[in-house]
């Protein structure tokens, strides 16, 4: 037994010798390799270019797909890596500086605005990707469409003040629907989320005493219902509740079969929910950073709530300590541009609404001011593109 | 030959010794880590909700009672603690007698074959994933528990006892009732595991003492081995008790969700874990993150007491050489 245990320990330390003599000699090889094929190495990188992006799960199925169709389409050079960790998380790596891009379903507040301006010397780009809108979803047997909706019966019945289908309100906006005289279950969602925001949004604006009550985030202090966890929470709450409203994306509402009901907009016009009303919704006069919420739209055909997914990039892209090279930052301004015209092909295909001209301009706008180390990165890619 | 000998036995006293070292200090390494990474965790909430903790105050945001991401920012963890409590603690007393009669029933009564399926049966439900759980209660057991249970009764009392409506609640299906049956089916194979291992591990001499005193089989276990296994069942409880604190995915799909006070009966409540997976991960404002810290903070005080309580009860009531200690 001894003679065995010393013979490991004899080949253990001959292994050892070895291996340490070995290094010595590699360490030398791989210098040699490397001297010859540090230009082989450089092509290979240039063949290959991963972009790492995360935040808000709303826009992660077209994101996902646009990754996959950029990667095609540049043949294989640039792959994609999104994490949808939701909103908060996204601006947080954001802020951190983990990710080359954000992305959010609520725009970055002046405050966090005004402390990346102080760190970096330049503003924070929120660029519209993508459009979320958010319809009334319901359960009422014997009613499955087109039922008609105000914001102001809306905003009663999440403060729980109409409790019942037939009330006066709701009947008077459907007089050829005969509605019954059933409880109404509120369905929120439990967990905070973009959808939320667009949805509270909507009722704060028309309504004084929403604003002031309940007010809007990614999740509120709901006077009134239950909350589901997720679009799949609320669905399954309202499809298993006769009686029950909810609200989900319009994807979700089409996909799962439900019921949905049209809402009338500012202009007074009764807008069934639609990818192209959605579209129309945001085709207004935005402001240059277009941080804006825009539900309750102005625009006379626009569907009234429906709000942006943001992109976050930081204006001088080299301040980002996830974008090491200027090599990196063209080709995440490329990936932008692509997705904001071409990529937009994909909207329809997975449920989501189109960006509007209007938005569009905007964000040319503010790719034309993106820099690395001063130089105007953004203009050269514009120019190259033919854009400008 | 000598030389060889001696050899062996030098190379073979370093080993040993060198082993023997090595071997102290990886234990030592690992079984530190542990306790470093738990103090790590508990260090992370309170410095994390520390902005919550400060705004609010200790004591003032353990009993404030509105939470409100959006317009006040103010924000208050009784609602979830009251809704973790009630629902952990009637969760606990509805399942502890039905898993405690398993536990004898698989460990006393039942031939081998037949407790060896119970076992496995009950090990099955602990192995169902929570959110598997929570799927069956939105589609089987919360429109069920709607049209049998609840809504028979609100008619009843709509028409009968109007003044116990704002008790129970809205029916909905979803709320505090169906979250609370679901939880204690969760924790019944915990309580009833333990338990099992409690009544098994009475030693026999006991039993055959009391058949030899006359003891009817009822008067074994009820005078004999429950007594003997008292602190083993009422240490499973409370770490079972634990489990139910603690369960998030179940809870947060059926409880219905509701941040405000009051709750009802029937209708919507909410519980601390339930409301850290909702708000978390979109959670903006940094006030509201590190509330949701906070709250886990003191849940990870509550899961500490539990822990501490059971290894109490177990020192306290455990029976050695046939007295209590």
């Amino acid at each position: 037994m001894l003679s065995i245990r010393l013979f490991f320990i004899a080949l253990i330390l001959v292994i050892f010798t070895i291996s340490c003599g070995n290094n010595g000699e590699t360490d030398t090889d791989v210098q040699a390799l490397t001297g010859q094929t540090a230009s082989g190495e450089q092509t290979s990188r240039e063949r290959r270019m991963g972009l790492i992006g995360a935040g808000a799960t709303f826009p992660a199925p077209l994101i996902t797909a646009m990754a996959d169709e950029y990667r095609d389409i540049t043949n294989g050079r640039v792959t994609l890596n999104y994490q949808s960790i939701g909103s908060g998380g996204g601006i947080r790596q954001f802020i951190e500086q983990t990710v080359m891009f954000g992305m959010t379903e609520a725009f970055l507040s002046d405050e966090v605005m005004a402390n990346i301006e102080d760190q970096t010397g330049g503003t924070a780009f929120n660029m519209p990707i993508t459009l979320a809108d958010v319809v009334p979803t319901y359960n009422l047997p014997g009613i499955d469409k087109g039922l008609v909706f105000s914001g102001e019966v809306l905003v009663e019945i999440y403060l729980g003040r109409i409790t019942r289908w037939n009330d006066p309100k709701i009947a008077e906006l459907n007089p050829d629907m005969d509605l019954p005289n059933r409880q109404i279950t509120v369905v929120h969602r439990s967990d905070g989320s973009g959808t939320t925001n667009v949805w509270t949004s909507f009722l704060t604006r028309v309504s004084d005493e929403w604003r002031e009550r309940v007010g809007f985030a990614t999740s509120v202090n709901w006077p009134t219902g239950i909350g589901g966890n997720g679009n799949e929470g609320v669905a399954g709450a309202v499809i298993n509740t006769p009686g029950a409203i909810g609200y989900n994306s319009l994807t979700y509402a089409i996909l799962n079969n439900m019921s949905y009901g049209s809402v009338i907009n500012q202009s007074g016009n009764i807008i069934e929910p639609s990818y192209e009303a959605t579209s129309e919704a945001a085709n207004i006069d935005l402001p240059e950073d277009t941080r804006v919420l825009f539900t309750n739209t102005p625009a006379e055909y626009g569907y009234p709530i429906a709000g942006f997914a943001w992109m976050l990039v930081y204006e001088n892209l080299d301040q980002n300590r996830a974008i090491q090279t200027e090599r990196q930052a063209r080709e995440l301004i490329r990936f932008l541009l692509w997705t904001i015209t071409d990529g937009q092909e994909l909207s329809e295909l997975l449920g989501f609404a189109r960006l509007p001209q209007a938005a569009i301009e905007r964000n040319y706008a503010m790719i034309e001011q993106l820099k690395w180390n001063g130089r105007e990165i953004g203009r050269e890619i514009l120019e190259e593109e033919q854009i400008l | 030959m000598m030389r060889l000998q001696s050899q062996v036995k030098s190379t073979s006293i370093l080993y040993r010794w060198l082993g023997d070292r090595i071997f102290t200090v990886v234990v030592v390494l690992l079984g530190a880590s542990i306790i470093l990474i738990t103090a790590g965790m508990a260090w992370v909430l309170f410095d994390e909700g520390g902005l919550a903790l400060r705004e609010f105050g200790f004591f003032g945001f353990l009993s404030g009672t509105t939470w409100d991401p959006a317009v006040q920012l103010q924000f208050g963890a009784w609602p979830f603690l009251f809704g973790t409590l009630v629902t952990s603690g009637l969760a606990l007393l509805i399942s502890i007698f039905p898993a405690i009669a398993v536990g004898i029933f698989s460990a006393e009564y039942a031939p081998k074959w037949l407790s060896s399926l119970i076992d496995n049966l009950v090990q099955l439900i602990a192995a169902v994933p929570s959110v598997v759980i929570g799927i069956w209660g939105i589609f089987v057991l919360a429109p069920w528990m709607r049209e049998t249970v609840y809504m028979p009764i609100y008619l009843w009392a709509e028409t009968s006892a109007p003044g116990l409506i704002p008790i129970l609640g809205h029916p909905i299906g979803y709320g505090m009732t169906t979250a609370t049956i679901v939880l204690s089916l969760m924790i019944v194979p915990y309580t009833a595991a333990l338990s099992k291992d409690a009544i098994e591990s009475v030693p026999k001499e006991q039993r055959e003492a009391s058949r030899a005193l006359g003891a009817t089989r009822w008067e074994v276990i009820r005078m004999a081995v429950l007594p003997y296994a008292r602190s083993g069942i009422l240490a499973g409880t409370v770490l079972s008790l634990g489990r139910a604190i603690g369960e998030t995915m179940a809870v947060a799909m059926l409880i219905g969700n509701k941040n405000t006070l009051p709750f009802s009966i029937f209708g919507a409540g909410a519980t601390m874990p339930s409301v850290i997976v909702n708000e978390f991960r979109e959670a903006v404002e940094s006030l509201h993150l590190s509330s949701l810290m906070a709250i886990g903070f003191v849940l990870f005080i509550i899961a500490l007491i539990v822990n501490l309580l059971a290894a109490w009860i177990i020192r306290k009531y455990s029976i050695s050489g046939g007295k209590v200690v």
